[in-house]
C-alpha cells in the first residue's frame, strides 16, 4: 500500500524527467543521423565531424590544464577555510559562494576591460613605465577566463571534504611519527580524494563546452567545441552537424566522469588500508 | 473477569516472501499489561505495527471490540503508541507535543490545556511546558512520549522497547513508573521487550515469541516455573538442560538415576528435557549427593557465585553463595519440585548445555548490543 | 605553510572580486569606456530607472526564475516524498536520471531541449514559431527539478521515520501529518533547495539562450546580444544593484543560521 502510494507521488516527476531530459537527449541522435535537407538517414554529420577533432582536443587540453589551474589555487584556500572557526568559515564560504550568483557573462566581460590591449592592466603597465604585453585573444586569456569562472565550484567541494576530516586522525598520525608534510600527504591529501575528483569534474564539465568565454577572451586560433555547436544552431543553421557536435561532447564527458567515478572507487578501496 | 479487547486471529505477515510472522493468535484483555517479549528478529515489533496499524497482516484478522480492524488506518484507531526512540517532534515544545493529538483532534482549548498539564503531573513533568524536547534527558523524553500517548486517553497503549535507550538505574526506576501508570489508569499496556527481567516484573501476561511463532503464554511465575520447550527455558533466566526418559508418572531418569519430580501425563518411556534452575541445586558434600561432580569454573557475580560443574562430561550451571574452589569435588542434591519436565521440541539440544559457559555470555552480550543499535 | 595558504587564499579572492569591483567602479563613471575613470556620477542609476525595456527584461527573468523555482519546489518536494519511499532499485534509477541534468554540460542540455522543441513543434503542430515563454518555463523547471530533489532527498532520510508514525498515531491523516511534522523536519533542505533553483533560473545564459524565441527573452539572453555591441554603462548600475541585492539576502541567511545555531545551543545548555 505504501509502495504504490510513493509509485504515485514520484510517477509524475520520473515522467518529466523523461519527456524533459532522456527523451531530447534521443531527439539529439536523430538530429545527429539525419540529413539536413531531406530528413533521412545520413552518416554525413558524422563524417563531418573530422574536421573538428582538432578543436574537441583544444578544448578538452584548455579545460584539463584550467581543472589542474583551480585545483593548485583552491586546494590552499579551501584548506584554509576549513581551518578557520565557525563564524568566519561562514562568512568565507559566503564570499566564495557570491560571484557563482552573478551574472558570468558580465563578470567575463569585466575581463575583457581588464586584459584588453588598451586595458585597465596595460594602463597600469605603461604608467609604470613597462610594455604593454599582448594578453587577450590568447590561450592563456580564455585559461584565465576558465579559472577565474569555475574556481569556486572547485573550492566548494574540496571545503566540503576538508572541513569533515577528523581532527583526531591528524592526532593519530603525528602520534604514529608523522611530520606536517607527512601528515598531509599520507591523511590529508588521501581523504580529500572525493572533494578533488568532484571539483575536477565540477570544473572540467562546463569548461570543456563552454562558447561565451572563448568568444569573449579568445582569438581566431582558440576555437572551442562549444563555438563550434552554437554557430550551427545560431548562425551556420546546420542544426544536424549541431547534433552530432553535441553527441560527441555528451560522449565525451560521460566517458570523463566515468573514468573520475573510477579513480573514485579505487582510491576509496585505498583509503580503507591507509 | 476482565473482558477481551483485542484479538489477532491466524495472522500471517511477509515481508518480500520472507515470513515474520506465521499463524499468530493471541488475545488481549481489558485493563491488562501484556508483553510481548522475544529476541530481536521473533515478530514482537511486527505484531505490535499490525495492532497499531502500521502495517498490514498478509492474512488473518485484527479484532477490536469485536469489529475486525484490519484496513483501519492508525489515525482512526483508539490505541496510541509510545515509540522506540520516543519519535518526540522537534519543531514541538513539551507543551505542543502532549497536546498534539488533542489539537488534531480539535477538542476546546480549556481541556487541552487542562488535560496537558494532568498529564504533565502524573508524568512528574510539571514545569516542563515550554522546553524544548531536545533539551531534556533520556528519562525525561521517555515521559513526554508516554503522556503524548496517554493524554488522549486510548483503550490500549502499545510500547515499543520503551527503555531500550535508558541506562539500568533509570530503567529500573521507569519500569516502577510505568506499572503505577498503567495501574492508575487502568489503560490496556502491550509492550515489546527483549529483556526477560524486565517483562517478568511489570507483566500480567507474558507471550513469548520466536522465530515468527507463539512459543508460550503465560503469568510471570508460571513461564519460568514451568517453560513449555528448551527455547522459552533458556530465554527466561539461566537453565540447565538435559536429555532424560520419562519412566512413568512422577519418576524421570537422567545421567543413569532415576529422580523422583511432580510432573505427569508422559507416555511411559518418553523421551523428554529436563529443566534444572541452576538456583534450585543444593550443593552438599560429596558422599551425601545425587550426583558428585567437579568445579571446572567460577565467577563472582555480587550477590552470589557462578559454578561450573561437571557431571560425566555434562557442564551444568549452579549459583551458590559459598565459594567452592575449580578442581573441588561437590555433590549436589535435586528436590522433586524443582526438576521441570518438558516434551521435546525443535529446541531440544540447542540450549541448557554450559560447556562454553564464557563464550555463550560474551554471544548474549553482543546481542544485546545488538539491540541498542 | 600556514602563512603561505593565508597569501594564497587573500590574492584568490582578489582574483574573485576584481573583475566585479571594475563593474562596480564602472557604473559610477562618467565615460563610457570601463577602462577609463573619469569622473564619478549616478546618471547611471536614472538611466537605468527610466529604461522601460531594459526593467522589463529584468522583469522576464524575475518571472520566469520565480515561476520555475516555484513550480521545481513544489514538484519536486512532493516528488522527493515518492522516490523516499520507493525500492532500493527504483530509487537509484530515479536518482540517475535526476542526475542526468547535473551531469551533463548546460549546452547539451539547452540543445537538446530546443531540438526537442522544435522537433515536436513542426512535426507535431506544425507550427515555425515553437520557441516560446512556455518552452522557457518547461527548461528552466527541468533544470531546477534537480537542485530541489537533491537539497530535500538527505533531508528526508535524516528525518525519523517513526515521527510519521507517531503523527498518524496520534490522529494524523497522512496528508496531516505531512503538514504537520514532515514539512517542519525537511524544511530547510526544502528553502535551501527553492534558493539554489531562484539564483540558477535568474543568472542562467546557456539553457535560455537555446530555447527562448525572439518574444520572451530573459535579461542574460540580453546581455549577450548587448556584448556584441558595445556595452550599455547602465548594465554596469544595474549588475551594482543586483550585487548589494544578493549581499544584503546572503548576510542575512548567515545571521540568521547563526542566531538559530546560537538558540540551538543555548537551549542544549540548559538541559544539561
Amino acid at each position: 500500500m505504501k509502495r504504490n502510494k510513493s509509485v504515485l507521488l514520484s510517477a509524475p516527476y520520473l515522467i518529466w524527467m523523461v519527456v524533459f531530459t532522456l527523451i531530447p537527449l534521443g531527439v539529439v541522435c536523430y538530429y545527429a543521423f539525419t540529413d539536413p535537407s531531406s530528413g533521412e538517414f545520413t552518416l554525413k554529420n558524422l563524417r563531418e565531424l573530422n574536421l573538428y577533432w582538432g578543436v574537441l582536443g583544444q578544448s578538452v587540453l584548455y579545460s584539463i590544464v584550467s581543472a589542474f589551474i583551480c585545483l593548485l589555487l583552491g586546494y590552499p584556500v579551501a584548506y584554509f577555510i576549513a581551518h578557520r572557526g565557525p563564524t568566519a568559515q561562514r562568512f568565507l564560504y559566503m564570499l566564495v559562494m557570491l560571484p557563482m550568483c552573478m551574472s558570468f557573462l558580465l563578470r567575463t566581460l569585466a575581463w575583457v576591460g581588464l586584459l584588453q590591449d588598451t586595458g585597465i592592466i596595460n594602463n597600469i603597465l605603461a604608467a609604470l613605465g613597462f610594455h604593454r604585453i599582448r594578453m587577450i585573444r590568447t590561450p592563456g586569456a580564455v585559461v584565465l577566463g576558465m579559472v577565474y569562472n569555475y574556481l569556486p565550484y572547485m573550492i566548494l567541494p574540496l571545503y566540503a571534504v576538508i572541513v569533515k576530516i577528523d581532527h583526531r586522525l591528524i592526532e593519530a598520525a603525528e602520534d604514529l611519527g608523522c611530520n606536517g608534510a607527512q601528515v598531509f600527504g599520507r591523511v590529508i591529501l588521501p581523504l580529500s580524494v572525493p572533494g578533488i575528483l568532484s571539483g575536477m569534474t565540477m570544473v572540467f564539465v562546463p569548461a570543456v563546452s563552454t562558447f561565451y568565454i572563448s568568444q569573449k577572451l579568445g582569438g581566431t586560433d582558440t576555437v572551442l567545441i562549444g563555438d563550434v555547436i552554437e554557430r550551427q544552431f545560431k548562425q551556420g543553421n546546420n542544426p544536424n552537424l549541431g547534433a552530432a557536435l553535441s553527441l560527441v561532447l555528451m560522449i565525451l564527458v560521460f566517458v570523463c566522469t566515468g573514468i573520475m567515478n573510477r579513480f573514485g572507487g579505487d582510491s576509496e578501496e585505498g583509503g580503507v588500508i591507509v | 473477569m476482565s473482558k477481551e479487547l483485542i484479538r489477532l486471529q491466524d495472522l500471517t505477515m511477509e515481508f518480500d516472501g520472507e515470513r515474520v510472522l506465521d499463524g499468530i493468535n493471541l488475545y488481549f484483555n481489558d485493563h491488562e499489561f501484556l508483553t510481548l517479549l522475544g529476541p530481536s528478529g521473533c515478530g514482537k515489533t511486527t505484531t505490535l505495527r499490525i495492532i497499531g496499524g502500521f502495517l498490514t497482516p498478509t492474512s488473518g484478522t485484527v479484532t477490536f471490540d469485536g469489529q475486525v480492524i484490519n484496513d483501519l488506518p492508525p489515525y482512526k484507531r483508539q490505541i496510541n503508541t509510545v515509540f522506540q526512540r520516543y519519535a518526540l517532534f522537534p519543531h514541538l515544545d513539551v507543551y505542543d507535543n502532549i497536546a498534539f493529538g488533542l489539537k488534531v483532534a480539535k477538542l476546546p482549548k480549556a481541556e487541552i490545556d487542562r488535560r496537558v498539564h494532568e498529564m504533565l503531573e502524573t508524568v512528574s513533568l510539571k514545569g516542563y511546558e515550554n522546553r524544548s524536547v531536545e533539551s531534556l534527558s533520556g528519562g525525561q523524553q521517555q515521559r513526554v512520549a508516554i503522556a503524548r500517548a496517554l493524554v488522549n486517553q486510548p483503550k490500549v497503549l502499545l510500547l515499543d522497547e520503551p527503555l531500550a535507550a535508558l541506562d539500568l538505574r533509570l530503567r529500573k526506576d521507569m519500569q516502577i513508573e510505568l506499572k503505577r501508570i498503567q495501574r492508575s489508569t487502568g489503560i490496556t499496556f502491550i509492550y515489546v521487550t527483549h529483556d526477560q527481567e524486565e517483562a517478568l516484573s511489570m507483566s500480567d501476561t507474558v507471550v513469548v515469541m520466536d522465530k515468527g511463532r507463539i512459543q508460550q503464554i503465560g503469568r510471570p511465575e508460571d513461564i519460568y516455573n514451568e517453560p513449555k520447550n528448551a527455547f522459552v527455558a533458556d530465554f527466561i533466566g539461566e537453565s540447565n538442560i538435559l536429555d532424560g526418559v520419562m519412566l512413568s508418572d512422577y519418576r524421570v531418569k537422567f545421567f543413569g538415576r532415576v529422580f523422583e519430580c511432580v510432573d505427569e501425563g508422559f507416555a511411559p518411556n518418553e523421551p523428554v528435557d529436563v529443566v534444572i534452575r541452576p538456583e534450585d541445586i543444593d550443593i552438599v558434600a560429596p558422599n551425601q549427593g545425587h550426583l558428585v561432580g567437579t568445579v571446572t569454573g567460577i565467577t563472582f557475580k555480587g550477590l552470589n557465585y557462578d559454578i561450573i560443574v561437571e557431571f560425566k562430561g555434562f557442564k551444568w550451571l549452579i549459583q551458590t553463595t559459598d565459594y567452592h574452589g575449580v578442581g573441588t569435588t561437590i555433590g549436589i542434591r535435586i528436590n522433586p519440585e524443582d526438576i521441570h519436565i518438558m516434551h521435546k521440541s525443535e529446541y531440544s539440544g540447542l540450549f541448557g548445555d554450559y560447556s562454553s559457559y564464557s563464550a555463550e555470555y560474551d554471544e548474549l552480550t553482543e546481542d544485546a548490543g545488538d539491540e541498542e543499535e | 605553510m600556514k602563512k603561505v595558504n593565508r597569501f594564497l587564499t587573500v590574492l584568490v579572492f582578489l582574483f574573485l572580486y576584481i573583475p566585479m569591483v571594475v563593474l562596480i567602479v564602472a557604473s559610477f563613471n562618467t565615460g563610457k569606456d570601463i577602462t577609463q575613470f573619469d569622473g564619478f556620477t549616478l546618471r547611471q542609476y536614472v538611466r537605468l530607472f527610466q529604461d522601460r525595456n531594459l526593467l522589463k527584461l529584468l522583469g522576464n527573468s524575475l518571472l520566469i526564475s520565480v515561476l520555475a523555482s516555484f513550480t521545481a519546489t513544489v514538484f519536486g518536494t512532493v516528488a522527493a516524498l515518492g522516490i523516499h519511499g520507493l525500492s532500493p532499485k527504483l530509487r537509484k534509477a530515479a536518482m540517475t536520471l535526476t542526475n542526468i541534468p547535473m551531469t551533463n554540460p548546460e549546452i547539451v542540455t539547452g540543445v537538446s531541449l530546443s531540438l526537442l522543441f522544435v522537433f515536436i513543434g513542426t512535426r507535431i503542430f506544425g507550427q515555425r514559431n515553437c520557441l516560446t515563454f512556455w518552452t522557457l518555463l518547461i527548461a528552466h523547471i527541468t533544470f531546477n527539478l534537480p537542485y530541489v530533489i537533491l537539497n530535500v532527498m538527505p533531508k528526508l532520510s535524516q528525518t525519523d521515520a517513526s515521527l510519521t508514525d507517531a503523527a498518524m498515531d496520534l490522529g494524523c491523516t497522512p496528508v496531516q501529518a505531512f503538514f504537520k511534522v514532515t514539512l517542519h523536519e525537511i524544511l530547510p533542505g526544502i528553502v535551501a533547495g527553492a534558493i539554489m533553483a531562484f539564483t540558477m533560473s535568474l543568472d542562467d545564459f546557456v539553457i535560455s539562450y537555446f530555447v527562448s524565441g525572439l518574444d520572451f527573452v530573459t535579461l542574460p539572453v540580453e546581455i549577450y546580444s548587448y556584448t556584441k555591441k558595445p556595452l550599455q554603462p547602465k548594465i554596469y548600475a544595474m549588475f551594482t544593484l543586483l550585487f548589494l541585492l544578493i549581499l544584503v539576502l546572503m548576510v542575512a541567511m548567515n545571521l540568521i543560521q547563526l542566531y538559530g545555531d546560537k538558540k540551538k545551543a543555548a537551549s542544549r545548555g540548559a538541559g544539561i
